[in-house]
């Protein structure tokens, strides 16, 4: 049997008997997919709204019943005065107060509008922004229906919007091949890491570095192992968004499946630097730990780049998931090709080269 | 290069900062020997084994195995010793069988091309081949050890603090086995803190702070031991070594057992020093002349270094 073969074999099975590894590669992606793209989003819905209403006409009444039918909105109380809504506000039991003046009906009759108040909870700016934009615009139509039925001009659609790739704006859409990303990261990158300085720690590499096995063999087994977990993860993780979130890749599963196996040669080369250099789990849990944070937060997987200040912007171009997550994202909702993403490939193709060399320079047989 | 030597080891040095490990170690080891390379911890044992088993760079010095040198000829090495390190290190979540199939394939062999070297040390444990390597005993994880270290028949066999945590009835069930490989032609480097088990080596060499102190057959030590030895107790153990250590007719006195070893000094009378403890109040004295043993030469040669 070939050297090589050997050494997959010990990897798999010591891969198998590990009471958590298998585990880790079959639950973790399911349970990630599962729950993650339920809560990590950004959609703003169900803001409490309290109601000050002072008309008590049929247009304050109208507007409070779009309100409560709103999905944006739930309607939380409505008062006759401001200070109870505003003690509600302070308590958090409201996100949002909306206030209608007296006789605010009559007075868009008259021709001489008095002015509604919204006040929001900003604590959470998008939130507060949103929450208030929205209300800003169910009163704008109902103010807009309610000028109809006085003025019978019909009022015409002047700007219609179209979301293009993500129509129903789905913010889950927009995370599911972000989270992909950060499964591979974890799987492909830390595990081999810890694969490795284990080896220090329990002292199996000095047995390994008496035997004439060269380093590059012994590396390379290990890595297949972490390979092929690495494009199981992915694809239990795209079964996933398919079967429970109907969300399948509008472009070329090959396109994907190469885009991932190029990260997973990327970030494996990333954890065996990170093992390299570390002389026991914890340094390299830290190391990683500190990369990783900086990769999810700066490469565009919650937060898009073009947002970020420009000095970041440059930042993120040396930070390989930032090339992949735009990739997984342009593929999976635009349906891009590869030669639209060609540049994308060459850059992590790039990367693939740099991180694997400087594994094979930091690491030594010998000290 | 001398073909007649299994190791050849000159004015070899290494320091890890400020501390020096090996202080220009010089030895031979003979085709097979058994090399007792004897000290306490912290005596640069390991790390002498770490460049000879090329796992580490000498600072100074060269240092060849098996006719090859160290450091040029470090891969050739690789498949010629077998290293045994001193803390157990192999796969803990693989079987006796597994571990020991894997190195095999590692050296290009199989189990069964050099089973009749290992079959003595590998029949003790084969009945437990199924069982995972880190759940074995302290003398089976050894036997398995040494079994792994085996597998690719090498000339010259490297031996860390092999009885380290073992106990007492393994220990010398281990040193039968290495018997039986010198039989085979195995060259063997061995090394122990224990004094006890120097005698059971062909030629030791006792090593203290990196540096060598003699070398010479077990035999050859004792008998270059000049002095007299004398064994006393009484009632009081604590306050008799203070007492002793005070006495002008004694060279050196230090604690060895049931025993306080003493070396005699000028005008030594054994009869009248008893005589002399009884007044100053020990019970049940007791002095007799002992033949020295190896741990009275090392502790009289770290007092000569001194």
């Amino acid at each position: 049997m070939s050297t090589l073969k050997v050494l997959i074999k010990k990897e798999v099975l010591q891969f198998k008997r590990n009471s958590f590894l298998p585990k880790l590669v079959i639950v973790f992606p399911i349970m990630i997919m599962l729950v993650l793209p339920w809560v990590t989003t950004m959609d703003v819905r169900h803001i409490n709204v309290s109601v000050v209403d002072n008309d008590h006409s049929q247009f304050s009444a109208r507007l409070i019943a779009k309100i409560d039918a709103s999905d944006y909105f739930t309607l939380h109380s409505v008062t006759a005065s401001f200070t109870p809504s505003m003690q509600m506000l302070e308590k958090g039991e409201v996100d949002a107060i909306l206030e209608i003046p007296a006789d605010y009906e009559k007075s868009m009759v008259t021709g001489e509008p008095k002015k509604l108040n919204v006040s929001a909870n900003s604590v959470n700016a998008t939130k507060g922004s949103l929450g208030s934009q929205y209300l800003a615009q169910t009163i704008g139509k109902a103010v807009q229906e309610l000028r109809a039925s006085h003025m019978p001009v019909k009022s015409s659609e002047l700007v219609t919007i179209q979301n293009r790739y993500n129509p129903t704006l789905e913010y889950r859409n927009f995370m599911i091949p972000g989270l992909m990303v950060m499964l591979l990261i974890i799987v492909t990158g830390f595990l081999p890491a810890l694969n490795f300085v284990s080896e220090k720690e329990i002292g199996t590499i000095e047995q390994i570095n008496v035997t004439p096995v060269n380093r590059f063999t012994f590396t390379l087994a290990k890595l297949i192992v972490y390979w092929v977990a690495g494009l199981i993860v992915i694809t239990i993780a795209m079964l996933v968004a398919w079967l429970v979130y109907g969300l399948a890749p509008i472009g070329s599963l090959l396109t994907i499946y190469a885009i991932s196996f190029l990260f997973i040669l990327v970030i494996s080369g990333f954890g065996l630097i990170a093992s390299n250099i570390s002389g026991t789990m914890q340094q390299a849990i830290f190391f990683m730990l500190f990369f990783v944070m900086v990769f999810m937060l700066m490469s565009g997987l919650f937060t898009p780049t073009e947002s970020m200040p420009q000095w970041a912007q440059y930042i993120t171009y040396i930070l390989p998931p930032r090339y992949f997550v735009s990739t997984m994202r342009a593929v999976y909702l635009k349906g891009a090709t590869f030669i639209d993403m060609r540049y994308n490939f060459y850059a992590l193709a790039a990367f693939a080269v740099v991180m694997n060399l400087g594994a094979a320079l930091t690491y030594r047989k010998q000290s | 290069m001398n073909d007649t030597l299994a190791i050849e080891v000159k004015g070899l040095s290494k320091s890890y900062g400020n501390v020096q490990a090996l202080d220009k170690v010089t030895f031979d080891v003979h085709r097979g020997e058994i090399f007792g390379y004897i000290g306490p911890d912290g005596a640069g044992k390991t790390t002498l084994f770490k460049i000879l088993v090329t796992l580490l760079n000498a600072d100074e010095g060269s240092a060849s195995v098996d006719g090859l040198d160290v450091a040029k000829d470090y891969r050739a090495i690789r498949s010629r010793v077998g290293y045994m390190p001193g803390k157990f290190s192999l796969y803990p979540d693989l079987t006796i069988e597994e571990n020991m199939d894997f190195f095999a394939t590692l050296f290009g062999v199989n189990v069964e091309q050099n089973y009749d070297l290992v079959a003595p040390i590998y029949k003790q444990i084969e009945p437990f081949k199924k069982r995972r390597a880190g759940r074995l005993s302290g003398g089976m994880k050894q036997k398995l050890a040494l079994s792994c270290a085996l597998i690719h028949k090498p000339s010259v066999l490297f031996l860390d603090e092999p009885t380290t945590g073992v106990d007492a009835v393994s220990r010398s069930e281990f040193w039968d086995m290495l018997f039986n490989l010198r039989e085979q032609g195995l060259s063997i480097l061995v090394s122990t803190p224990y004094m006890d088990e120097a005698s059971r080596c062909d030629r030791i060499a006792l090593v203290n702070n990196g540096r060598v102190l003699d070398i010479d057959t077990p035999q050859g030590m004792v008998d270059k031991y000049d002095k007299h030895l004398y064994g006393i107790k009484a009632g009081d153990m604590y306050e008799l070594l203070k007492t002793l250590r005070e006495e002008s007719s004694i060279a050196s006195c230090y604690t060895a057992g049931e025993y306080h070893h003493a070396v005699a000094g000028n005008g030594f009378d054994a009869a009248a020093l008893k005589q002399r403890l009884i007044t100053a109040g020990f019970c049940n004295v007791d002095i007799k002349q002992l033949a020295p043993d190896i741990e009275d030469v090392f502790i009289h040669l770290l007092s000569n270094e001194q």
